[in-house]
C-alpha cells in the first residue's frame, strides 16, 4: 500500500462549528440568512409604507404627458411628449456632458501634466498651483464659480448692436460669446450631402489601411514614410475635393443678429458651457496629476537604455516611454471618466437639464413617483459605469505584465 | 641661484565664480531661459500671471471690511479711490464668518462646537502622530460620544449607554468564545449588543435623565460646522465598514463574497446625489412605519455607506499589495482567521492604505458640500440666504472666494499630511 488509510470521520453536528472545513459553510448560510431577513424587513417597510401613502409601485406614468420645457434637446422634443421622451432627452444630455467633458479634460490633463515636469520653473509652478486650486476646491463651488463668470463677464447681445458696439464677434464676425450662451457657425445639410460624408468615412478607412501597409513596409525594408503628412493629406483632401465637386452639398450657416437676439448658426447653452468648463478643469487637474505619475513612474534607466540603442527622443518617447507609461496611467485615467460623469449629476446648480433633472428632478416632483424615478435613475447611471468598469477590466487584463 | 623659477611656488587666491555662474543668475538661465523653446515659454506664462495680476490686483487691494450693505461699500470704494474704481466687499464676510462657521447654531452656545472641534484635533493627534503618547487614543475612542453630547446637547447618558453596547457586546464575546466558540462568540455578541440597543438603551438613557446640556435641534446646524460633522462622522464610521466589507471581497465564501461585491460596486457606481435624494426622499420609506428621524441623521447614514464602499476599495488595494507570503506565514505560525488579520495582515495593510484613506477624507468633505442640492444650510447653501439678503443682493466673489479658500485650507493640509505620510512610510529604496 502506499499510504495509511485514514477512516473517514462519521460526520457530527459540532463539526460545523470547529471544522474549518465545514464552518465556511455555516458562516454563509447565516450571511445569506441575515441578507434575506434584512431585504425582507426593508420591502415590507416599503409595501407597508407605500399602502399607508396610498401610492402604488406603477412605472406607467412614463406614458404621460410630461408638460415642462426643456432649454436643450438634442432629439425633437416638446412639452406635450411623454416623461420618457423626457428622461430619454436627459439621458441623452448627460452622455453629451460627460463624453465632451472626458476629451476636454483629457486634453487639460495631458497639457497640464507635462507642464508640471517641464524644466521651467515658471510653467511648472503655474501647472502645480492650477492643479492645487481645482484639486482642493469642491466641484460644486467651481462650477457655480463659473456659471458666474460666464454670466456676469460676457455681453449681452444687445451689446453687439449699433456702429460702435461694446463687443465684438471673434473669428470674422462667426463666433458671438454673450450671456446667454455661445452662437457659432453650424453646418447645414443640402442635397446630396451623403456623398460628402461617404468620402470622408472612406478616407478614414484609407489612413488605416495606409498605417498598417506603412508598418509592414517599413518592417520589411527598413525604409520609413513621412506617414503623418500623408495621413494628414488624406484626412483632409479628398473630402474637400468632393465637397467641391458636388457643388457644396454641405454650407454653414452664421449667427446673425436679429431684433432681440442672434438667429441662424448653432447655439450653446451657457448653462452647458458652465458645466462643462468646470468638469473639465476639475477632472483635468486629477488627470495631470495621474499623466504625471505615470510618466515619472517609468524609471530613468529605462529611458537612458533606450538612447543608448541610438534611438531619437521621438522615438524614445512612442516606443519606450510611452507604451510602458500608458500601462500605468490607462486604469485610473478610466476611473477618472467614471467621476466625471457621475459628477455631471451636479448639472442641477446650473440648470442644465440632464438625467438627474428631468427623470430625477421635475418627473419626479410631479408624478410623486420617488422609488420608481429614483431606481430607474440608479439603474441608468449603475449601467454606464458597469460599462466603464469592465471596459476597464478588459483593459487591464490586456496589457497586464504576465507574471509568474 | 636667484629666487627665480619656472614653476609657481604660491597659490593663486581663489577666484569667485563669474556673475553667471551663481545666484539668481545662473538659476534664471537653468530654470527660465535656457534655449529658445524655454525662453518663449517664459515670456508666455509671465505674460498671462502679468494679465491676472493687473485683474485681479486692484480688486484686491481697493477691499472694503467695514460697511453696511454693498451699496456703502461700493460708496467707500469710490471715495477713496476715485471714480470708477472697482473693489471687493470682504465687508460681508466681516459681518456673516460666523454664520458661515456655525449656521444657525445658537450665539451663546458657540462654545460646544468649538470645545468639539478643539477635542477633534486632541483625538486625532494619536492617530496622525505615532510619537503621541498610546494613553491618549482612549481619548480618540471617547470623542464620538463626547462630540455628540456636545453639539446636539441632552443627557450625556444617551451616548454613555451607546458605547455600554459595545462593552455589553465585547463581555459576550469573551465568556462565549472562552467556553465554546469564536465564531460563536461573535454571533452572540452582535445579537446582544443589538438588543441592548434597540430594547434596554433607551429605557436607561430615560432613567438617567441629568448631567444635560441645552438641546440644539438639528436645523440649526450649518456651515463649516455641518460640513465637518457629516465628513468627520462619515469617515470615521466608513473605516471599520470599509474593512470588514473588504475583507469580505477577499473571501473564499462565495455568498459573503458576492453580498460584498453587490453593495460596493452598487454604491461606486451611482453619483452621491442620487443616495442625497435617496436620503431626503426615500429613506423613511424603507424603514418601518412612523420612523421619521432628522435629516441630518440620514445625510450621514447615506455619506457612511457611500464613504466604506470607497473606503473598501482603498483597503482592499492594501490587502491586494500584501506579498503572499505574509498570509501563508500567519498561516503556518497557526493563526486563526481573525487573529492574522489582526495581528499580522491589517498593521501592514493600513499602513500602505493611509494615503488612500486620506484622500478618500479629502474627497468626502469636499462632496459634503452636494448636500446644498437638498436644501441643507452648508457654506454654499448658506450663500442663496446671504445673497437674497438686500443688503448684499449682487455680491458673488467675495463669499465663493471665503469658502474656496477654507476648503483649500482644509484640503491642501490634508494632501499634505498625506504625502508626509507616504514619504515617512516609504521603506523601498529606488
Amino acid at each position: 500500500m502506499n499510504g495509511v488509510e485514514i477512516p473517514a470521520e462519521p460526520f457530527r453536528f459540532s463539526m460545523l462549528i470547529y471544522d474549518t472545513r465545514y464552518r465556511s459553510l455555516t458562516i454563509q448560510v447565516f450571511a445569506v440568512l441575515a441578507f434575506m431577513l434584512a431585504a425582507a424587513w426593508l420591502v415590507n417597510n416599503t409595501v407597508q409604507n407605500l399602502a399607508a401613502l396610498g401610492k402604488d409601485f406603477d412605472f406607467g406614468f412614463l406614458g404621460e404627458r410630461a408638460g415642462y420645457d426643456i432649454g436643450q434637446t438634442l432629439i425633437p422634443y416638446t412639452n406635450d411628449s411623454t416623461h420618457a421622451r423626457a428622461a430619454l432627452i436627459g439621458i441623452l444630455n448627460t452622455l453629451l456632458i460627460a463624453i465632451t467633458g472626458c476629451i476636454a479634460a483629457t486634453i487639460v490633463g495631458v497639457f497640464a501634466g507635462i507642464m508640471r515636469l517641464s524644466p521651467n520653473w515658471l510653467v511648472a509652478k503655474l501647472a502645480s498651483i492650477y492643479v492645487e486650486v481645482f484639486r482642493n476646491v469642491p466641484l460644486l463651488l467651481w462650477i457655480i464659480g463659473i456659471m458666474a463668470v460666464v454670466t456676469e463677464l460676457t455681453p449681452a447681445p444687445s451689446a453687439f448692436r449699433g456702429d460702435d458696439p461694446a463687443a465684438s464677434m471673434l473669428f470674422g464676425d462667426s463666433v458671438a460669446i454673450t450671456n446667454r450662451g455661445v452662437y457659432m457657425p453650424w453646418p447645414v445639410f443640402g442635397d446630396g450631402w451623403q456623398i460628402v460624408v461617404a468620402t470622408f468615412i472612406a478616407s478614414l478607412a484609407a489612413i488605416w489601411a495606409f498605417g498598417r501597409w506603412a508598418r509592414a513596409r517599413q518592417e520589411a525594408t527598413g525604409e520609413i514614410l513621412p506617414t503623418f503628412w500623408i495621413k494628414l493629406g488624406l484626412f483632409i483632401l479628398p473630402t474637400l475635393l468632393v465637397e467641391f465637386l458636388a457643388g457644396s452639398p454641405i454650407t454653414f450657416s452664421f449667427p446673425v443678429l436679429e431684433r432681440f437676439n442672434f438667429e441662424g448658426g448653432g447655439f450653446v447653452d451657457k448653462a452647458f458651457l458652465a458645466l462643462w468648463l468646470a468638469l473639465s478643469l476639475y477632472t483635468g487637474a486629477f488627470i495631470a496629476e495621474i499623466v504625471r505619475a505615470g510618466i515619472l513612474a517609468i524609471s530613468r534607466g529605462q529611458s537612458e537604455a533606450a538612447a543608448a540603442l541610438g534611438l531619437r527622443p521621438k522615438r524614445i518617447m512612442n516606443l519606450v516611454i510611452l507604451p510602458q507609461a500608458l500601462r500605468v496611467i490607462i486604469p485610473p485615467l478610466i476611473s477618472q471618466y467614471l467621476n466625471l460623469t457621475k459628477n455631471s449629476s451636479l448639472a442641477i446648480a446650473v440648470g442644465y437639464m440632464d438625467v438627474r433633472a428631468t427623470l430625477g428632478g421635475i418627473t419626479m416632483n410631479q408624478t410623486g413617483r420617488e422609488l420608481e424615478c429614483m431606481l430607474l435613475l440608479m439603474g441608468f447611471y449603475l449601467i454606464v459605469s458597469l460599462t466603464i468598469s469592465s471596459v476597464m477590466n478588459w483593459y487591464n487584463a490586456s496589457v497586464s505584465l504576465k507574471e509568474r | 641661484m636667484s629666487d627665480a623659477s619656472y614653476i609657481r611656488t604660491a597659490m593663486v587666491p581663489e577666484q569667485p565664480a563669474p556673475n553667471s555662474a551663481i545666484g539668481p543668475v545662473r538659476w534664471a538661465r537653468d530654470n527660465l531661459f535656457s534655449g529658445w523653446f524655454n525662453t518663449l515659454l517664459t515670456l508666455v506664462a509671465a505674460y498671462v500671471v502679468w494679465t491676472l495680476l493687473q485683474h485681479i490686483w486692484p480688486w484686491f487691494s481697493h477691499s472694503v471690511w467695514e460697511a453696511e450693505s454693498l451699496q456703502d461699500c461700493r460708496r467707500i470704494i469710490i471715495e477713496r479711490h476715485g471714480e470708477g474704481a472697482t473693489g471687493a466687499c470682504f465687508a460681508v464676510i466681516n459681518e456673516r464668518w460666523k454664520q458661515f462657521l456655525f449656521g444657525f447654531y445658537p450665539p451663546e452656545l458657540y462654545w460646544r462646537p468649538v470645545l468639539a472641534f478643539v477635542l477633534m484635533l486632541t483625538a486625532l493627534v494619536p492617530i496622525l502622530f505615532s510619537a503621541a503618547p498610546r494613553r491618549m487614543l482612549w481619548l480618540s475612542v471617547a470623542f464620538p460620544g463626547l462630540a455628540y453630547w456636545l453639539l446636539w446637547g441632552g443627557s450625556i447618558f444617551v451616548p454613555v449607554v451607546v458605547y455600554a453596547g459595545f462593552v455589553v457586546g465585547w463581555l459576550i464575546l469573551q465568556t462565549v468564545a472562552a467556553r465554546f466558540s469564536t465564531l460563536l462568540g461573535m454571533i452572540a455578541a452582535v445579537f446582544g449588543a443589538l438588543i441592548w440597543w434597540l430594547y434596554v438603551a433607551g429605557p436607561v438613557a430615560g432613567m438617567l435623565d441629568f448631567a444635560t446640556l441645552r438641546p440644539v435641534p438639528s436645523q440649526r446646524f450649518g456651515g463649516f460646522m455641518l460640513s465637518l460633522v457629516i465628513g468627520v462622522t462619515g469617515i470615521s464610521f466608513s473605516l471599520p465598514i470599509g474593512i470588514l466589507l473588504a475583507l469580505g471581497r477577499n473571501s473564499d465564501m462565495f455568498f459573503v463574497k458576492t453580498i460584498c461585491v453587490g453593495f460596493i460596486e452598487f454604491i461606486r457606481g451611482v453619483p452621491l446625489i442620487t443616495l442625497l435624494l435617496v436620503a431626503s426622499f426615500l429613506l423613511n420609506i424603507f424603514l418601518p412605519p412612523g420612523t421619521d428621524f432628522d435629516i441630518i441623521l440620514r445625510v450621514i447614514i447615506m455619506v457612511t455607506l457611500f464613504a466604506s464602499a470607497y473606503m473598501a476599495e482603498v483597503v482592499r488595494g492594501g490587502l491586494a499589495a500584501l506579498p503572499s507570503g505574509q498570509y501563508e506565514a500567519a498561516n503556518a505560525l497557526g493563526l486563526d482567521y481573525w487573529k492574522s488579520m489582526r495581528l499580522i495582515i491589517m498593521p501592514q495593510a493600513l499602513k500602505i492604505s493611509i494615503p488612500g484613506i486620506v484622500n478618500t477624507f479629502i474627497g468626502l468633505f469636499k462632496d459634503t458640500t452636494l448636500v446644498a442640492i437638498i436644501g441643507l444650510l452648508d457654506p454654499i447653501g448658506l450663500t442663496t440666504a446671504v445673497r437674497a439678503d438686500s443688503n448684499w443682493n449682487g455680491i458673488i466673489w467675495e463669499i465663493y472666494g471665503f469658502i474656496a479658500l477654507i476648503f483649500f485650507l482644509f484640503c491642501y493640509g490634508m494632501s499634505q499630511y498625506s504625502q508626509y505620510l507616504e514619504r515617512k512610510l516609504a521603506t523601498d529604496h529606488r
